[in-house]
C-alpha cells in the first residue's frame, strides 16, 4: 500500500462524506440565505450524525469482515452470514423491547451480548478448522435462529408502537440519530478497528496455517478469542444504534484483497475504509429512490449485495470445475 | 562435541506421545519413520510447541516458549503437513511471510532461485501443480535460514524424483549448519538420506540411530509388518 493510495482514500471517504452533508441539495442555498443558523442546525443535528454513523458502521462492518474472514481462512465469512449481525440485533431487541432496558447504553449492551453468543455459538458449531460448507451452514443456522427468536420477541412487544419502531430499526436506518449516539457508537467501533488492525500480522501469518504460525509464536487460540471479542464489541454496538446492515462485511474485505495481494490480514483496515465508503454511497442512494419514503438502509444494502454474492459463488463454482 | 542446536524435555501428548526427550545436533539430517499413528506429527508439534500437550523446548539454550515472534524467525521454522493455503497469493508473496514481515526480497529471490521456483513465483498458489507447491512452501520455510527446521511429511505426494530432489534439499540445508528433522515414509529414501533415523511406534522413540542399525530388518519387521526382498521391494513380513 503506498501513501499515494491513502491519499486517494483519504479523497474518496472526504468526498462520499461531503456529497452524503449536502445532498439532496435542494434548498440548501435558498436556506442558506434566509436562515444560516436553521441550515447549520440541520448539518449539524441531522446530516453530520448520519454521516459519521454511516461512516463508522460501514468502516466496522469491513474490518470485522475482513478479521472474520482471514480467521477462519473462508473469503465468504462476515458478520452478517455468521450470524454476528442477527445475534446482535436478537440481543437489542430483547433488552429493548422485552426488559424495557432503552436507554442507548442498555441496547448496545444487549447487541454486543448477542453479537458475542453468536460468534461463541459459531466457533463452537464450525470447530476449529472448518471448511466453507461447515462454516456457511452453521452460520445459516443461527442467523436462522437469532431471526426467529427476534420475530418472537417482536410478536411478544408489548404495544403495536413497540413493534412498529423495533421493525423499522431491525431494517436498519441511519436517520434521525443523534450526535451522542454517534459518538457512542464511535468509541467502541475506534477501538475495535486500532485492535483488529493491530493483529493483521498475526493474521496474515495464519494463512500459512494453523500450526506454522503457531510455530512462528502466534498464539492462534488467543488471537481467535480476541477476534470474537473485539468484533462483538464493535459491530454490536453498530447493530444496536443502526440496526443489521448485511452484505458490506462480505463484500468490502473481497475488494480489499485485491489491493494487498490477497493477503488477508493486512485487507483489515482498507476492507474498513471500502466499507465506510461502501455504506456512505449506499445511505445517499437511499435518499433519491422515488418511493415516497425512505427505503431503509439494509434493504439497500441486501439489494445491491445479494446479487454481487451470486456472482461470487457462481466463480468459485466454476473455479471448482476447473 | 558442540552443543545440540536444539534440545527438548517431557514433549508428551495425552494418548499420541508418550514423554520422550529429544536433541538434534546442528548439521544433521534426522528423518523420522514410522506407521500411521505412531504420534509423528505429535512429536514435532510438540517439539514446536504446537498444539496441546506438555514438553519444553530449548533452541542454542533459549526457552522457545517464551521467544516473541520475531526472535523465532531465522530460529525454528515449521511446514506442516497440511499444504492447503485458503487464500491466492503468489507463490512469491508467500515465502516472504516465511520472513515474519521482515523486507528482505534478496533472501526471497535466493531460496526461489536455489529451488528453480523463479519460472512460477507470479503465479497463485492455487494455480500451482502439488510438485511446485511442495516447492514453493519448502521454500517459506527455508528462507529466513532456520537454525531448527521441522518438516512434516515433506515429500508427501511427490513422484520419485521429486521426493530425492526434496531430500537432497533437506540435505543441503543441513549442511549449511541446520538441525533438520522430517518425518518420511519412504525407508529406503530414509536409510540413504539421513545421517540419524528416529523410528516411531504407539507414541514411543523405539529406535535411534544412523539407519543401518536404526532400519534393522527385526525392528522393520515388528513395526511396519514389511521386510524387504531383494529385485521386489517391501512385502508384508
Amino acid at each position: 500500500m503506498t501513501s499515494r493510495w491513502w491519499i486517494f482514500v483519504v479523497l474518496a471517504v472526504l468526498c462520499v462524506a461531503a456529497a452524503s452533508l449536502l445532498l439532496p441539495a435542494t434548498g440548501l442555498a435558498a436556506l442558506l440565505r434566509s436562515d444560516p443558523s436553521l441550515l447549520l442546525t440541520i448539518m449539524v443535528e441531522v446530516r453530520l450524525p448520519r454521516v459519521l454513523l454511516a461512516l463508522l458502521y460501514g468502516a466496522m462492518l469491513g474490518g470485522s469482515g475482513a478479521a472474520i474472514q482471514a480467521l477462519f481462512a473462508n473469503p465468504l465469512a462476515s458478520p452478517d452470514i455468521t450470524g454476528t449481525t442477527g445475534g446482535a440485533a436478537l440481543g437489542s431487541v430483547i433488552t429493548a423491547y422485552l426488559i424495557g432496558f432503552s436507554g442507548p447504553l442498555g441496547v448496545a449492551f444487549g447487541g454486543i451480548a448477542g453479537a458475542g453468543i453468536a460468534l461463541l455459538l459459531l466457533l463452537g458449531l464450525a470447530g476449529r478448522y472448518s471448511d466453507s460448507a461447515t462454516l456457511l451452514l452453521a452460520g445459516i443456522a443461527i442467523s436462522a435462529l437469532a431471526g426467529a427468536a427476534t420475530a418472537l420477541a417482536l410478536a411478544l412487544a408489548p404495544s403495536p408502537f413497540a413493534f412498529y419502531e423495533a421493525y423499522d430499526w431491525l431494517m436498519g436506518s441511519l436517520v434521525d440519530r443523534s450526535l451522542v449516539q454517534a459518538a457512542i457508537v464511535g468509541l467502541p467501533v475506534i477501538i475495535s478497528l486500532a485492535f483488529l488492525a493491530s493483529r493483521s500480522h498475526a493474521l496474515d501469518m495464519l494463512a500459512l496455517g494453523e500450526a506454522a504460525a503457531e510455530a512462528m509464536g502466534h498464539r492462534v487460540t488467543l488471537l481467535r478469542r480476541q477476534i470474537v471479542i473485539a468484533t462483538a464489541v464493535g459491530v454490536g454496538m453498530a447493530v444496536a444504534v443502526c440496526g443489521a446492515v448485511g452484505f458490506i462485511g462480505l463484500v468490502a474485505p473481497i475488494f480489499a484483497r485485491r489491493l494487498t495481494r490477497a493477503h488477508p490480514g493486512r485487507a483489515i483496515l482498507p476492507a474498513a475504509v471500502i466499507g465506510a465508503i461502501l455504506l456512505c454511497l449506499a445511505d445517499v442512494l437511499v435518499r433519491f429512490v422515488p418511493a415516497g419514503r425512505q427505503l431503509p438502509i439494509g434493504v439497500v444494502t441486501a439489494l445491491l449485495g445479494a446479487p454481487f454474492f451470486l456472482a461470487l459463488v457462481l466463480r468459485m463454482r466454476l473455479e471448482w470445475r476447473g | 562435541m558442540t552443543a545440540p542446536a536444539l534440545v527438548a524435555h517431557g514433549l508428551a501428548l495425552r494418548g499420541r506421545l508418550h514423554t520422550t526427550d529429544l536433541s538434534l545436533d546442528a548439521g544433521a539430517l534426522t528423518l523420522l519413520v514410522g506407521p500411521n499413528g505412531a504420534g509423528k506429527t505429535s512429536l514435532i508439534h510438540r517439539i514446536a510447541g504446537v498444539g496441546e500437550g506438555h514438553g519444553h523446548t530449548l533452541i542454542a539454550g533459549e526457552p522457545l516458549a517464551v521467544m516473541s515472534p520475531s526472535r523465532r524467525i531465522g530460529r525454528i521454522a515449521l511446514l506442516p503437513a497440511s499444504r492447503e493455503i485458503a487464500w491466492p497469493l503468489t507463490a512469491r508473496d508467500l515465502v516472504a511471510l516465511g520472513l515474519g514481515g521482515r523486507s528482505d526480497s534478496q533472501a526471497v529471490e535466493d531460496v526461489l532461485a536455489s529451488l528453480h521456483a523463479v519460472r512460477f513465483a507470479d503465479r497463485r498458489m492455487d494455480q500451482l501443480s502439488t510438485g511446485e507447491r511442495a516447492r514453493v512452501l519448502l521454500a517459506r520455510a527455508l528462507v529466513a535460514r532456520p537454525a531448527v527446521l521441522l518438516l512434516d511429511e515433506p515429500a508427501a505426494h511427490l513422484d520419485p524424483a521429486r521426493q530425492i530432489a526434496m531430500l537432497e534439499r533437506l540435505r543441503e540445508a543441513a549442511q549449511r549448519g541446520a538441525a533438520v528433522l522430517a518425518s518420511i515414509h519412504d525407508l529406503a529414501l530414509a536409510r540413504s538420506f539421513a545421517d540419524r533415523v528416529l523410528v516411531m511406534n504407539d507414541g514411543y522413540i523405539v529406535a535411534d540411530g544412523a539407519p543401518a542399525e536404526a532400519l534393522a530388518e527385526g525392528l522393520l519387521q515388528s513395526v511396519f509388518g514389511v521386510r524387504w526382498e531383494a529385485e521386489i521391494g517391501w512385502v508384508r513380513a
